[in-house]
């Protein structure tokens, strides 16, 4: 479906430090800088997937999702997608993908919602019966009913994503590029993109590449995902491999009855430590839970006992570690 | 074509609806074509030789001007175009499957068209009943009109182009300001909005000749006058459609050019 080989962009940015000395030397010779935005970039994105595409800021998320979509042209390397090349072929590729950018809005500010997406539907010659029933669909898993009549400028945030999302696929695109699709909204409204973007997954088979910095929509929606830092692809595989990579290190927060002397316990190390409480962590590939029990038990009267695995969040941020990013 | 169609009438009826801006307009656009006359009245009233166009003539000049004034003037803008290349919001528009030329046009078209739509026809129909001299004459003959609203039109598309330009140059100044200030000022004296071409020395009705500015406005005002003959006037509106081609392949050629380097900005 997505093959991407080799992909690098470099942007040239010109480079003055502040200040009015500074300034004036700008005026006659101006120094630029080059930014690696994404280097040697490859992966290769299979039918039906939903991946997800994580890594800092300015890491190159967005850049390679606008060369996916035909927006940039990238230096080196190869991008196919539905046997087009984005950039080449724009015209006649953009209609089969579909594009959210989280931080931009597509809707025309001062006009009702539908007459955007009435032009849309001219932009994309979708055929009238086809664009009934999808915005129907669309207008039901998004509850769009009450806000379609209303100018985009009233919307809220939140109205206003759903709106978006819902634009870019009024023309049944099997490809959607989400970039950031949930900044700025709430739980609430979080949880409902989330549901959407399973369900049409599901029902209709869209690939899907979401770059978030929510890992909660990761964990909610992708099965694998791909890590890149400052341009360089870092990690690309499925969320379990990386559970178990890291998930092997597990927290047990315990709480006894008053205890003065520090607890020993062979196996775990003793993160933090006072009368009542206890902080430890277990490599469980080093030493079972229970033997770990077992022992605390021998020494102290246990009142409450938690077992937490790494957030995955902390897993990525061990990943940005290893890779120093 | 369905979206450009699409484009032109979303925009058109959105324009419409800004009633108090064009009663607004209408309103400075009067004291504004009183304040000329008023000025050239007294100019030709102390002038000691024939003029190269007629009082009655400058004041339909006048009028006109004032009444399409949606239609000639340069510095009229769409902001959210500038935004959406200053922001980075193209990045939308560069994924969609149709000419980004072409919407823009059609978008830039259809609000000129609004906006002269809600002016012209009050203007128009005051000035047709003012008392003397301030009245504006009817079309010499019905022949005259016809080709004074080709004119006009084909002035208007002119019109569209030139801007375009302007704002496909702000893909690489990306700031509105300069390109807007440069076209606005040095676009309009040359179109005849400040002294009307008839009026200007020798030389400079040369340089205004040769260049397009004069075929958006001072061309269809002197059609209407009759100070342009039907046969010049003819082979004017053909004048205007090579330079209507001619823009409209530098602007699209300019674009894509500008497309293949484009940034976009704000990450």
């Amino acid at each position: 479906m997505i093959k991407v080989q080799g992909l690098s962009k470099a942007y040239q940015v010109a480079k003055r430090s502040s200040g009015v000395k500074q300034a004036m030397k700008a005026l006659f010779k101006r120094e630029y800088k080059i930014v690696e935005a994404l280097n040697d970039i490859s992966f290769t994105i299979e039918p039906g997937e939903i991946v997800g595409y994580i890594g800092p800021n300015g890491a190159g998320k967005s850049t390679t999702i606008k060369v996916m979509s035909g927006i940039l042209v990238p230096d080196h390397g190869t991008c196919t997608v539905m046997g087009y090349t984005p950039w080449k072929d724009r015209v006649n590729y953009v209609k089969h993908i579909g594009v959210v950018f989280g931080q931009r809005s597509q809707l025309w500010w001062d006009v009702p919602v539908m007459d955007s997406f009435d032009l849309l539907r001219d932009i994309y010659k979708v055929p009238e019966d086809e664009y009934r029933s999808t915005l129907a669909l669309l207008t039901e898993t998004l509850e769009l009913e009450e806000i379609l009549q209303m100018p985009v400028r009233q919307l809220s945030l939140g109205q206003r994503m759903r709106c978006e999302i819902a634009a870019s696929l009024l023309h049944s695109p099997s490809v959607l590029f989400l970039d950031e699709p949930t900044i700025g909204l709430d739980a609430v409204s979080k949880i409902a993109v989330r549901r959407f973007i399973r369900r049409i997954n599901e029902e209709k088979g869209v690939t899907i590449i979401l770059t978030t910095h929510d890992m909660n929509d990761i964990e909610a929606l992708a099965n694998r995902i791909i890590l890149i830092g400052k341009g360089k692809l870092l990690y690309d595989g499925s969320l379990s491999a990386i559970r178990n990579r890291f998930g092997t290190g597990k927290t047990i927060t315990v709480v006894y009855s008053h205890h003065n002397e520090r607890l020993q316990v062979e196996g775990a190390i003793v993160e933090s430590w006072s009368p009542e409480r206890a902080v430890l962590s277990v490599d469980t590939s080093q030493v079972v839970i229970s033997e770990v029990l077992i022992r605390l038990s021998e020494q102290v009267e246990l009142l409450d006992v938690t077992i937490d695995t790494l957030p995955i969040e902390d897993m990525i941020v061990q990943l940005y570690k290893e890779h120093q990013i | 074509m369905k979206a450009y169609v699409s484009v032109f009438r979303l925009r058109l009826t959105n324009g419409m609806q800004y009633r108090t801006a064009a009663l607004a307009g209408v309103a400075t656009q009067f004291f504004w074509g009183f304040i000329i006359i008023m000025v050239f009245e007294a100019f030709y009233s102390g002038a000691a030789t024939e003029l190269p166009i007629s009082l009655k003539q400058l004041i339909t000049y006048v009028w006109l001007q004032q009444a399409f004034l949606a239609f000639v003037m340069l510095w009229f803008r769409d902001n959210e175009l500038f935004q959406l290349i200053t922001t980075g919001n193209i990045a939308y528009e560069l994924c969609r499957p149709s000419g980004i030329y072409g919407l823009w046009f059609a978008k830039l078209l259809a609000q000129r068209l609004a906006s002269a739509l809600l002016r012209c026809f009050p203007i128009l129909l005051v000035a047709l009943f003012l008392p003397e001299p301030y009245r504006m004459p009817l079309p010499i003959d019905p022949a005259a009109f016809l080709l004074f609203l080709f004119a006009l039109l084909f002035g208007l598309l002119m019109i569209v182009s030139l801007s375009m330009l302007m704002y496909i140059s702000v893909f690489v100044t990306l700031s509105p300001a300069g390109s807007l200030l440069m076209f606005g000022v040095i676009g309009e004296f040359l179109a005849g909005m400040v002294i009307p071409v008839p009026l200007m020395p020798e030389w400079l009705q040369r340089i205004v000749y040769v260049l397009p500015f004069r075929w958006t406005a001072d061309f269809p005002f002197r059609v209407y006058s009759g100070h342009i003959t039907k046969e010049e006037a003819l082979i004017g509106i053909g004048i205007q459609l090579v330079w209507l081609l001619v823009l409209v392949a530098v602007g699209k050629m300019a674009m894509a050019k500008a497309l293949r380097n484009v940034v976009v900005n704000g990450g």
